[in-house]
């Protein structure tokens, strides 16, 4: 080998790891573009079609007669679905609320306390609602309140808020948890030894920084909450329609463009709930 | 929650006042079934406004003892007394006695004020007080411009600074330091050891200093406590930590040694390579066969045929370092001995050669019994 070419090979040699590192780049595999686009696509393509025709003025949700805001004004003036809007917001204000505060407890007990016996046993047991299936606690929730029901006479939204809270617990507890587990526990050390007591320490300094994690748990419990069908329409009593099972019991009958309006008023709510709750965490760190 | 701060009943001895912190008897093991015994029965008395370091290996339980005395831990077995008084059933907010955490641990939803404000508002202390002594110690640690800063937004030096003022703020009776320096850089370290020692002598705290390192501990300390394995193996000013270890262990943690065989008979000690000196031996010592330590910056060599009073040696290896050269030698016996000759202008010639032979003298008084 000439000493030119014993250079080059190892400047090559040299250059190679570099090489290698831009190919990792999972940009470079073939077909990465058209698979995203077609995910895209595959997301929000009916989204879109659903957005596009709550404007339609015809009666039609496949043929398009020209843009109105008629079935806006049709869901905002029927007096059924305002009464639902009102029942929803209110079912999942209550139930989120309930839940973040019993969700940051449970964390608390799970995360802030010396190692106990069962300690794993609970953090499973808080979880395994998440892997029942709905209908299965919703089958289970018609009986027990049924037999309430009858023994007391009481029919109101105790027992839709009840459930609600239930199975908003654990989507509350994950991110409580996920955030106390990433969060500094010598700081608490550090309040206790600069004279807080117990409560202190909560209050002034693992509740203002656990707090993006209290309000990821509360909008997630919010909208789980505000699009649940099963376990509702299994619980409600006669006349506690939420907007979801309004919105079913019109597909049994015709189907207008007024769902697709009011469909577009959730998904506009959602994404603003969603964009303040990232506004809001951003800030805090 | 003022009481905490007021000084205990007037002591009774001289010993007794200047004591702020004892430890008798402590124990701490991890673990209920097979525990790890971190503290095995220490028991240390800290005075009153002195500079007081544990110094020892990784894992030896510097980091419990402190977690002891802050309250953090429950010791196993024990008593720990503060100016006399047993504070072993307290909880950390009830002991006056603050930390500056290792990781620094500064609250990150509040400025580098309200940080400092913590401990005076958990303690009462009124609205105008705390302002005061906000600015106080701003002042002190020389951080009064970044008062209102995110803690976030700080250097690892100003953080630092910040973690001191909180702990100094209330006022404690006793602050301790876990290895506050240690993720600092060199020069930033040693600015930060002067300014520790100022802290110290202007605010009149007993502060309890852990490190591992050797030196920082030596120009540090008032006293210093070398703790290996859960023990406390001696305790003392630096010169007689580093002059009179009692045992190899804390001879060969702190500067250069070297260990040397010999036989004790009284006050006199023969060593095997030849060559008697006059010792005063540890207690608990019995004549025989003994250890014993020689420094190598006391012992000096010089070329040539070893006349009365100088051991014969083989130079090995010369090691130049700037300001000392230390030679690798071999006595008589095969025992390897460093000697370390500081360097003196332009007398080249007096030190002999690589492979030559030549005569070593140790000082009268260099020699230490160890005790194992
Ligand atoms: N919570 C704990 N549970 C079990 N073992 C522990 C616990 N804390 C400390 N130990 C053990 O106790 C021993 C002493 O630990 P400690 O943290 O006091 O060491 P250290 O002297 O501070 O060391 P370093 O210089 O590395 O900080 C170590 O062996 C450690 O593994
Ligand atoms: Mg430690």
């Amino acid at each position: 080998m000439s000493e030119a070419s014993l250079t080059t090979a190892i400047v090559e040699e040299r250059v190679k790891p570099a090489k290698r590192r831009r190919a990792y780049n999972v940009r470079r595999l073939p077909g990465f573009a058209p698979i995203a686009l077609f995910t895209f696509f595959a997301l929000y393509a009916p989204l879109s079609i659903l957005v596009f025709y709550s404007f339609n003025a015809g009666t039609s949700l496949a043929i398009w007669e020209g843009f109105s805001l008629r079935w806006y004004q049709q869901a905002a003036n029927n007096a059924q679905v305002l009464d639902a809007a009102v029942r929803s917001l209110l079912l999942a204000a209550v139930s989120a609320s309930v839940a973040s505060v019993a969700a940051t407890m449970a964390a608390l007990a799970t995360t802030r306390t010396r190692r106990f016996k069962g300690r794993t046993m609970i953090y499973a047991l808080i979880n395994q609602p998440l892997m029942v299936p709905e209908i299965v606690t919703a089958v289970a929730l018609l009986i027990v309140f049924a037999w309430i029901k009858v023994a007391t006479g009481y029919t109101g939204m105790i027992y839709l808020i009840a459930a609600h809270t239930a199975f908003c617990i654990p989507f509350c507890y994950l991110p409580i948890r996920a955030r106390l587990e990433t969060m500094d526990d010598t700081l608490e050390v550090a309040a206790r030894d600069l004279y807080a007591p117990p409560l202190k320490v909560l209050t002034r300094v693992t509740l203002p920084l656990l707090w993006p994690g209290i309000i990821a748990g509360y909008m997630l419990a919010f909208v789980i909450s505000l699009d649940d069908v099963v376990i509702t329409e299994f619980v409600k009593s006669a006349g506690q329609e939420t907007i979801p099972t309004y919105m079913l019991g019109q597909l049994r009958r015709v189907v207008t463009p007024e769902v697709n309006a009011i469909s577009t008023v959730i998904l506009v709510a959602g994404a603003v709930l969603v964009t303040l709750f990232f506004w809001i965490s951003r800030g805090r760190r | 929650m003022n009481a905490l701060h007021s000084t205990a009943a007037p002591p009774s001895s001289a010993a007794e006042r200047e004591t702020a912190i004892e430890a008798r008897g402590i124990t701490k093991i991890f673990g209920a079934a097979n525990g790890f015994m971190a503290l095995d029965n220490v028991s240390v008395a800290i005075r009153r406004n002195e500079f007081f370091t544990l110094l020892g290996p990784s894992g030896c339980g510097k980091t419990t003892l402190l977690r002891v005395i802050a309250g953090f831990e429950p010791p196993t077995m024990g008593v720990l007394s503060l100016n006399g008084r047993d504070i072993s059933q307290l909880p950390p907010n009830k002991r006056p006695v603050n930390t500056v955490f290792q990781n620094y641990a500064l609250f990150p939803h509040m400025s580098v004020a309200n940080n400092i404000a913590f401990g005076l508002e958990m303690l009462g202390k009124s609205k105008s007080e705390i302002k005061d002594t906000v600015t106080e110690m701003l002042k002190l640690v020389q951080m009064e411009h970044l008062r209102s800063r995110r803690t976030s937004e700080l250097s690892g030096g100003q953080q630092q600074r910040v973690a001191l003022a909180r702990a100094l703020a209330p006022k404690p009776e006793v602050l301790l330091l876990d290895e506050p320096l240690s993720a600092l850089d060199l020069k930033l370290r040693k600015e930060m050891q002067i300014e520790l020692k100022r802290l110290q002598h202007e605010t009149g705290i007993t502060f309890i200093f852990v490190t591992h390192d050797q030196e920082e501990a030596l120009t540090m300390s008032d006293r210093i406590a070398v703790m290996s394995a859960g023990k406390i193996l001696q305790v003392g000013s630096p010169r007689e930590i580093y002059a009179k270890p009692a045992e190899r262990f804390v001879a060969n943690f702190i500067g250069e040694s070297n260990f040397l065989n010999a036989t004790l008979a009284g006050d006199s000690v023969t060593l095997d390579a030849g060559g008697r000196f006059t010792v005063t031996p540890p207690e608990g010592v019995a004549d025989g066969e003994v250890s014993v330590l020689v420094r190598p910056e006391h012992a000096s060599v010089r070329a040539g045929e070893p006349g009365a009073g100088e051991l014969a040696v083989t130079v090995e290896t010369i090691v130049y370092s700037g300001d000392a050269t230390t030679l690798h030698l071999k006595l008589a016996t095969g025992e390897t001995f460093k000697a370390k000759q500081p360097n003196a202008p332009a007398e080249a010639g007096v030190l002999p050669a690589e492979g030559d032979s030549a005569a070593l003298t140790i000082a009268p008084g260099a020699v230490t019994v160890l005790k194992d």
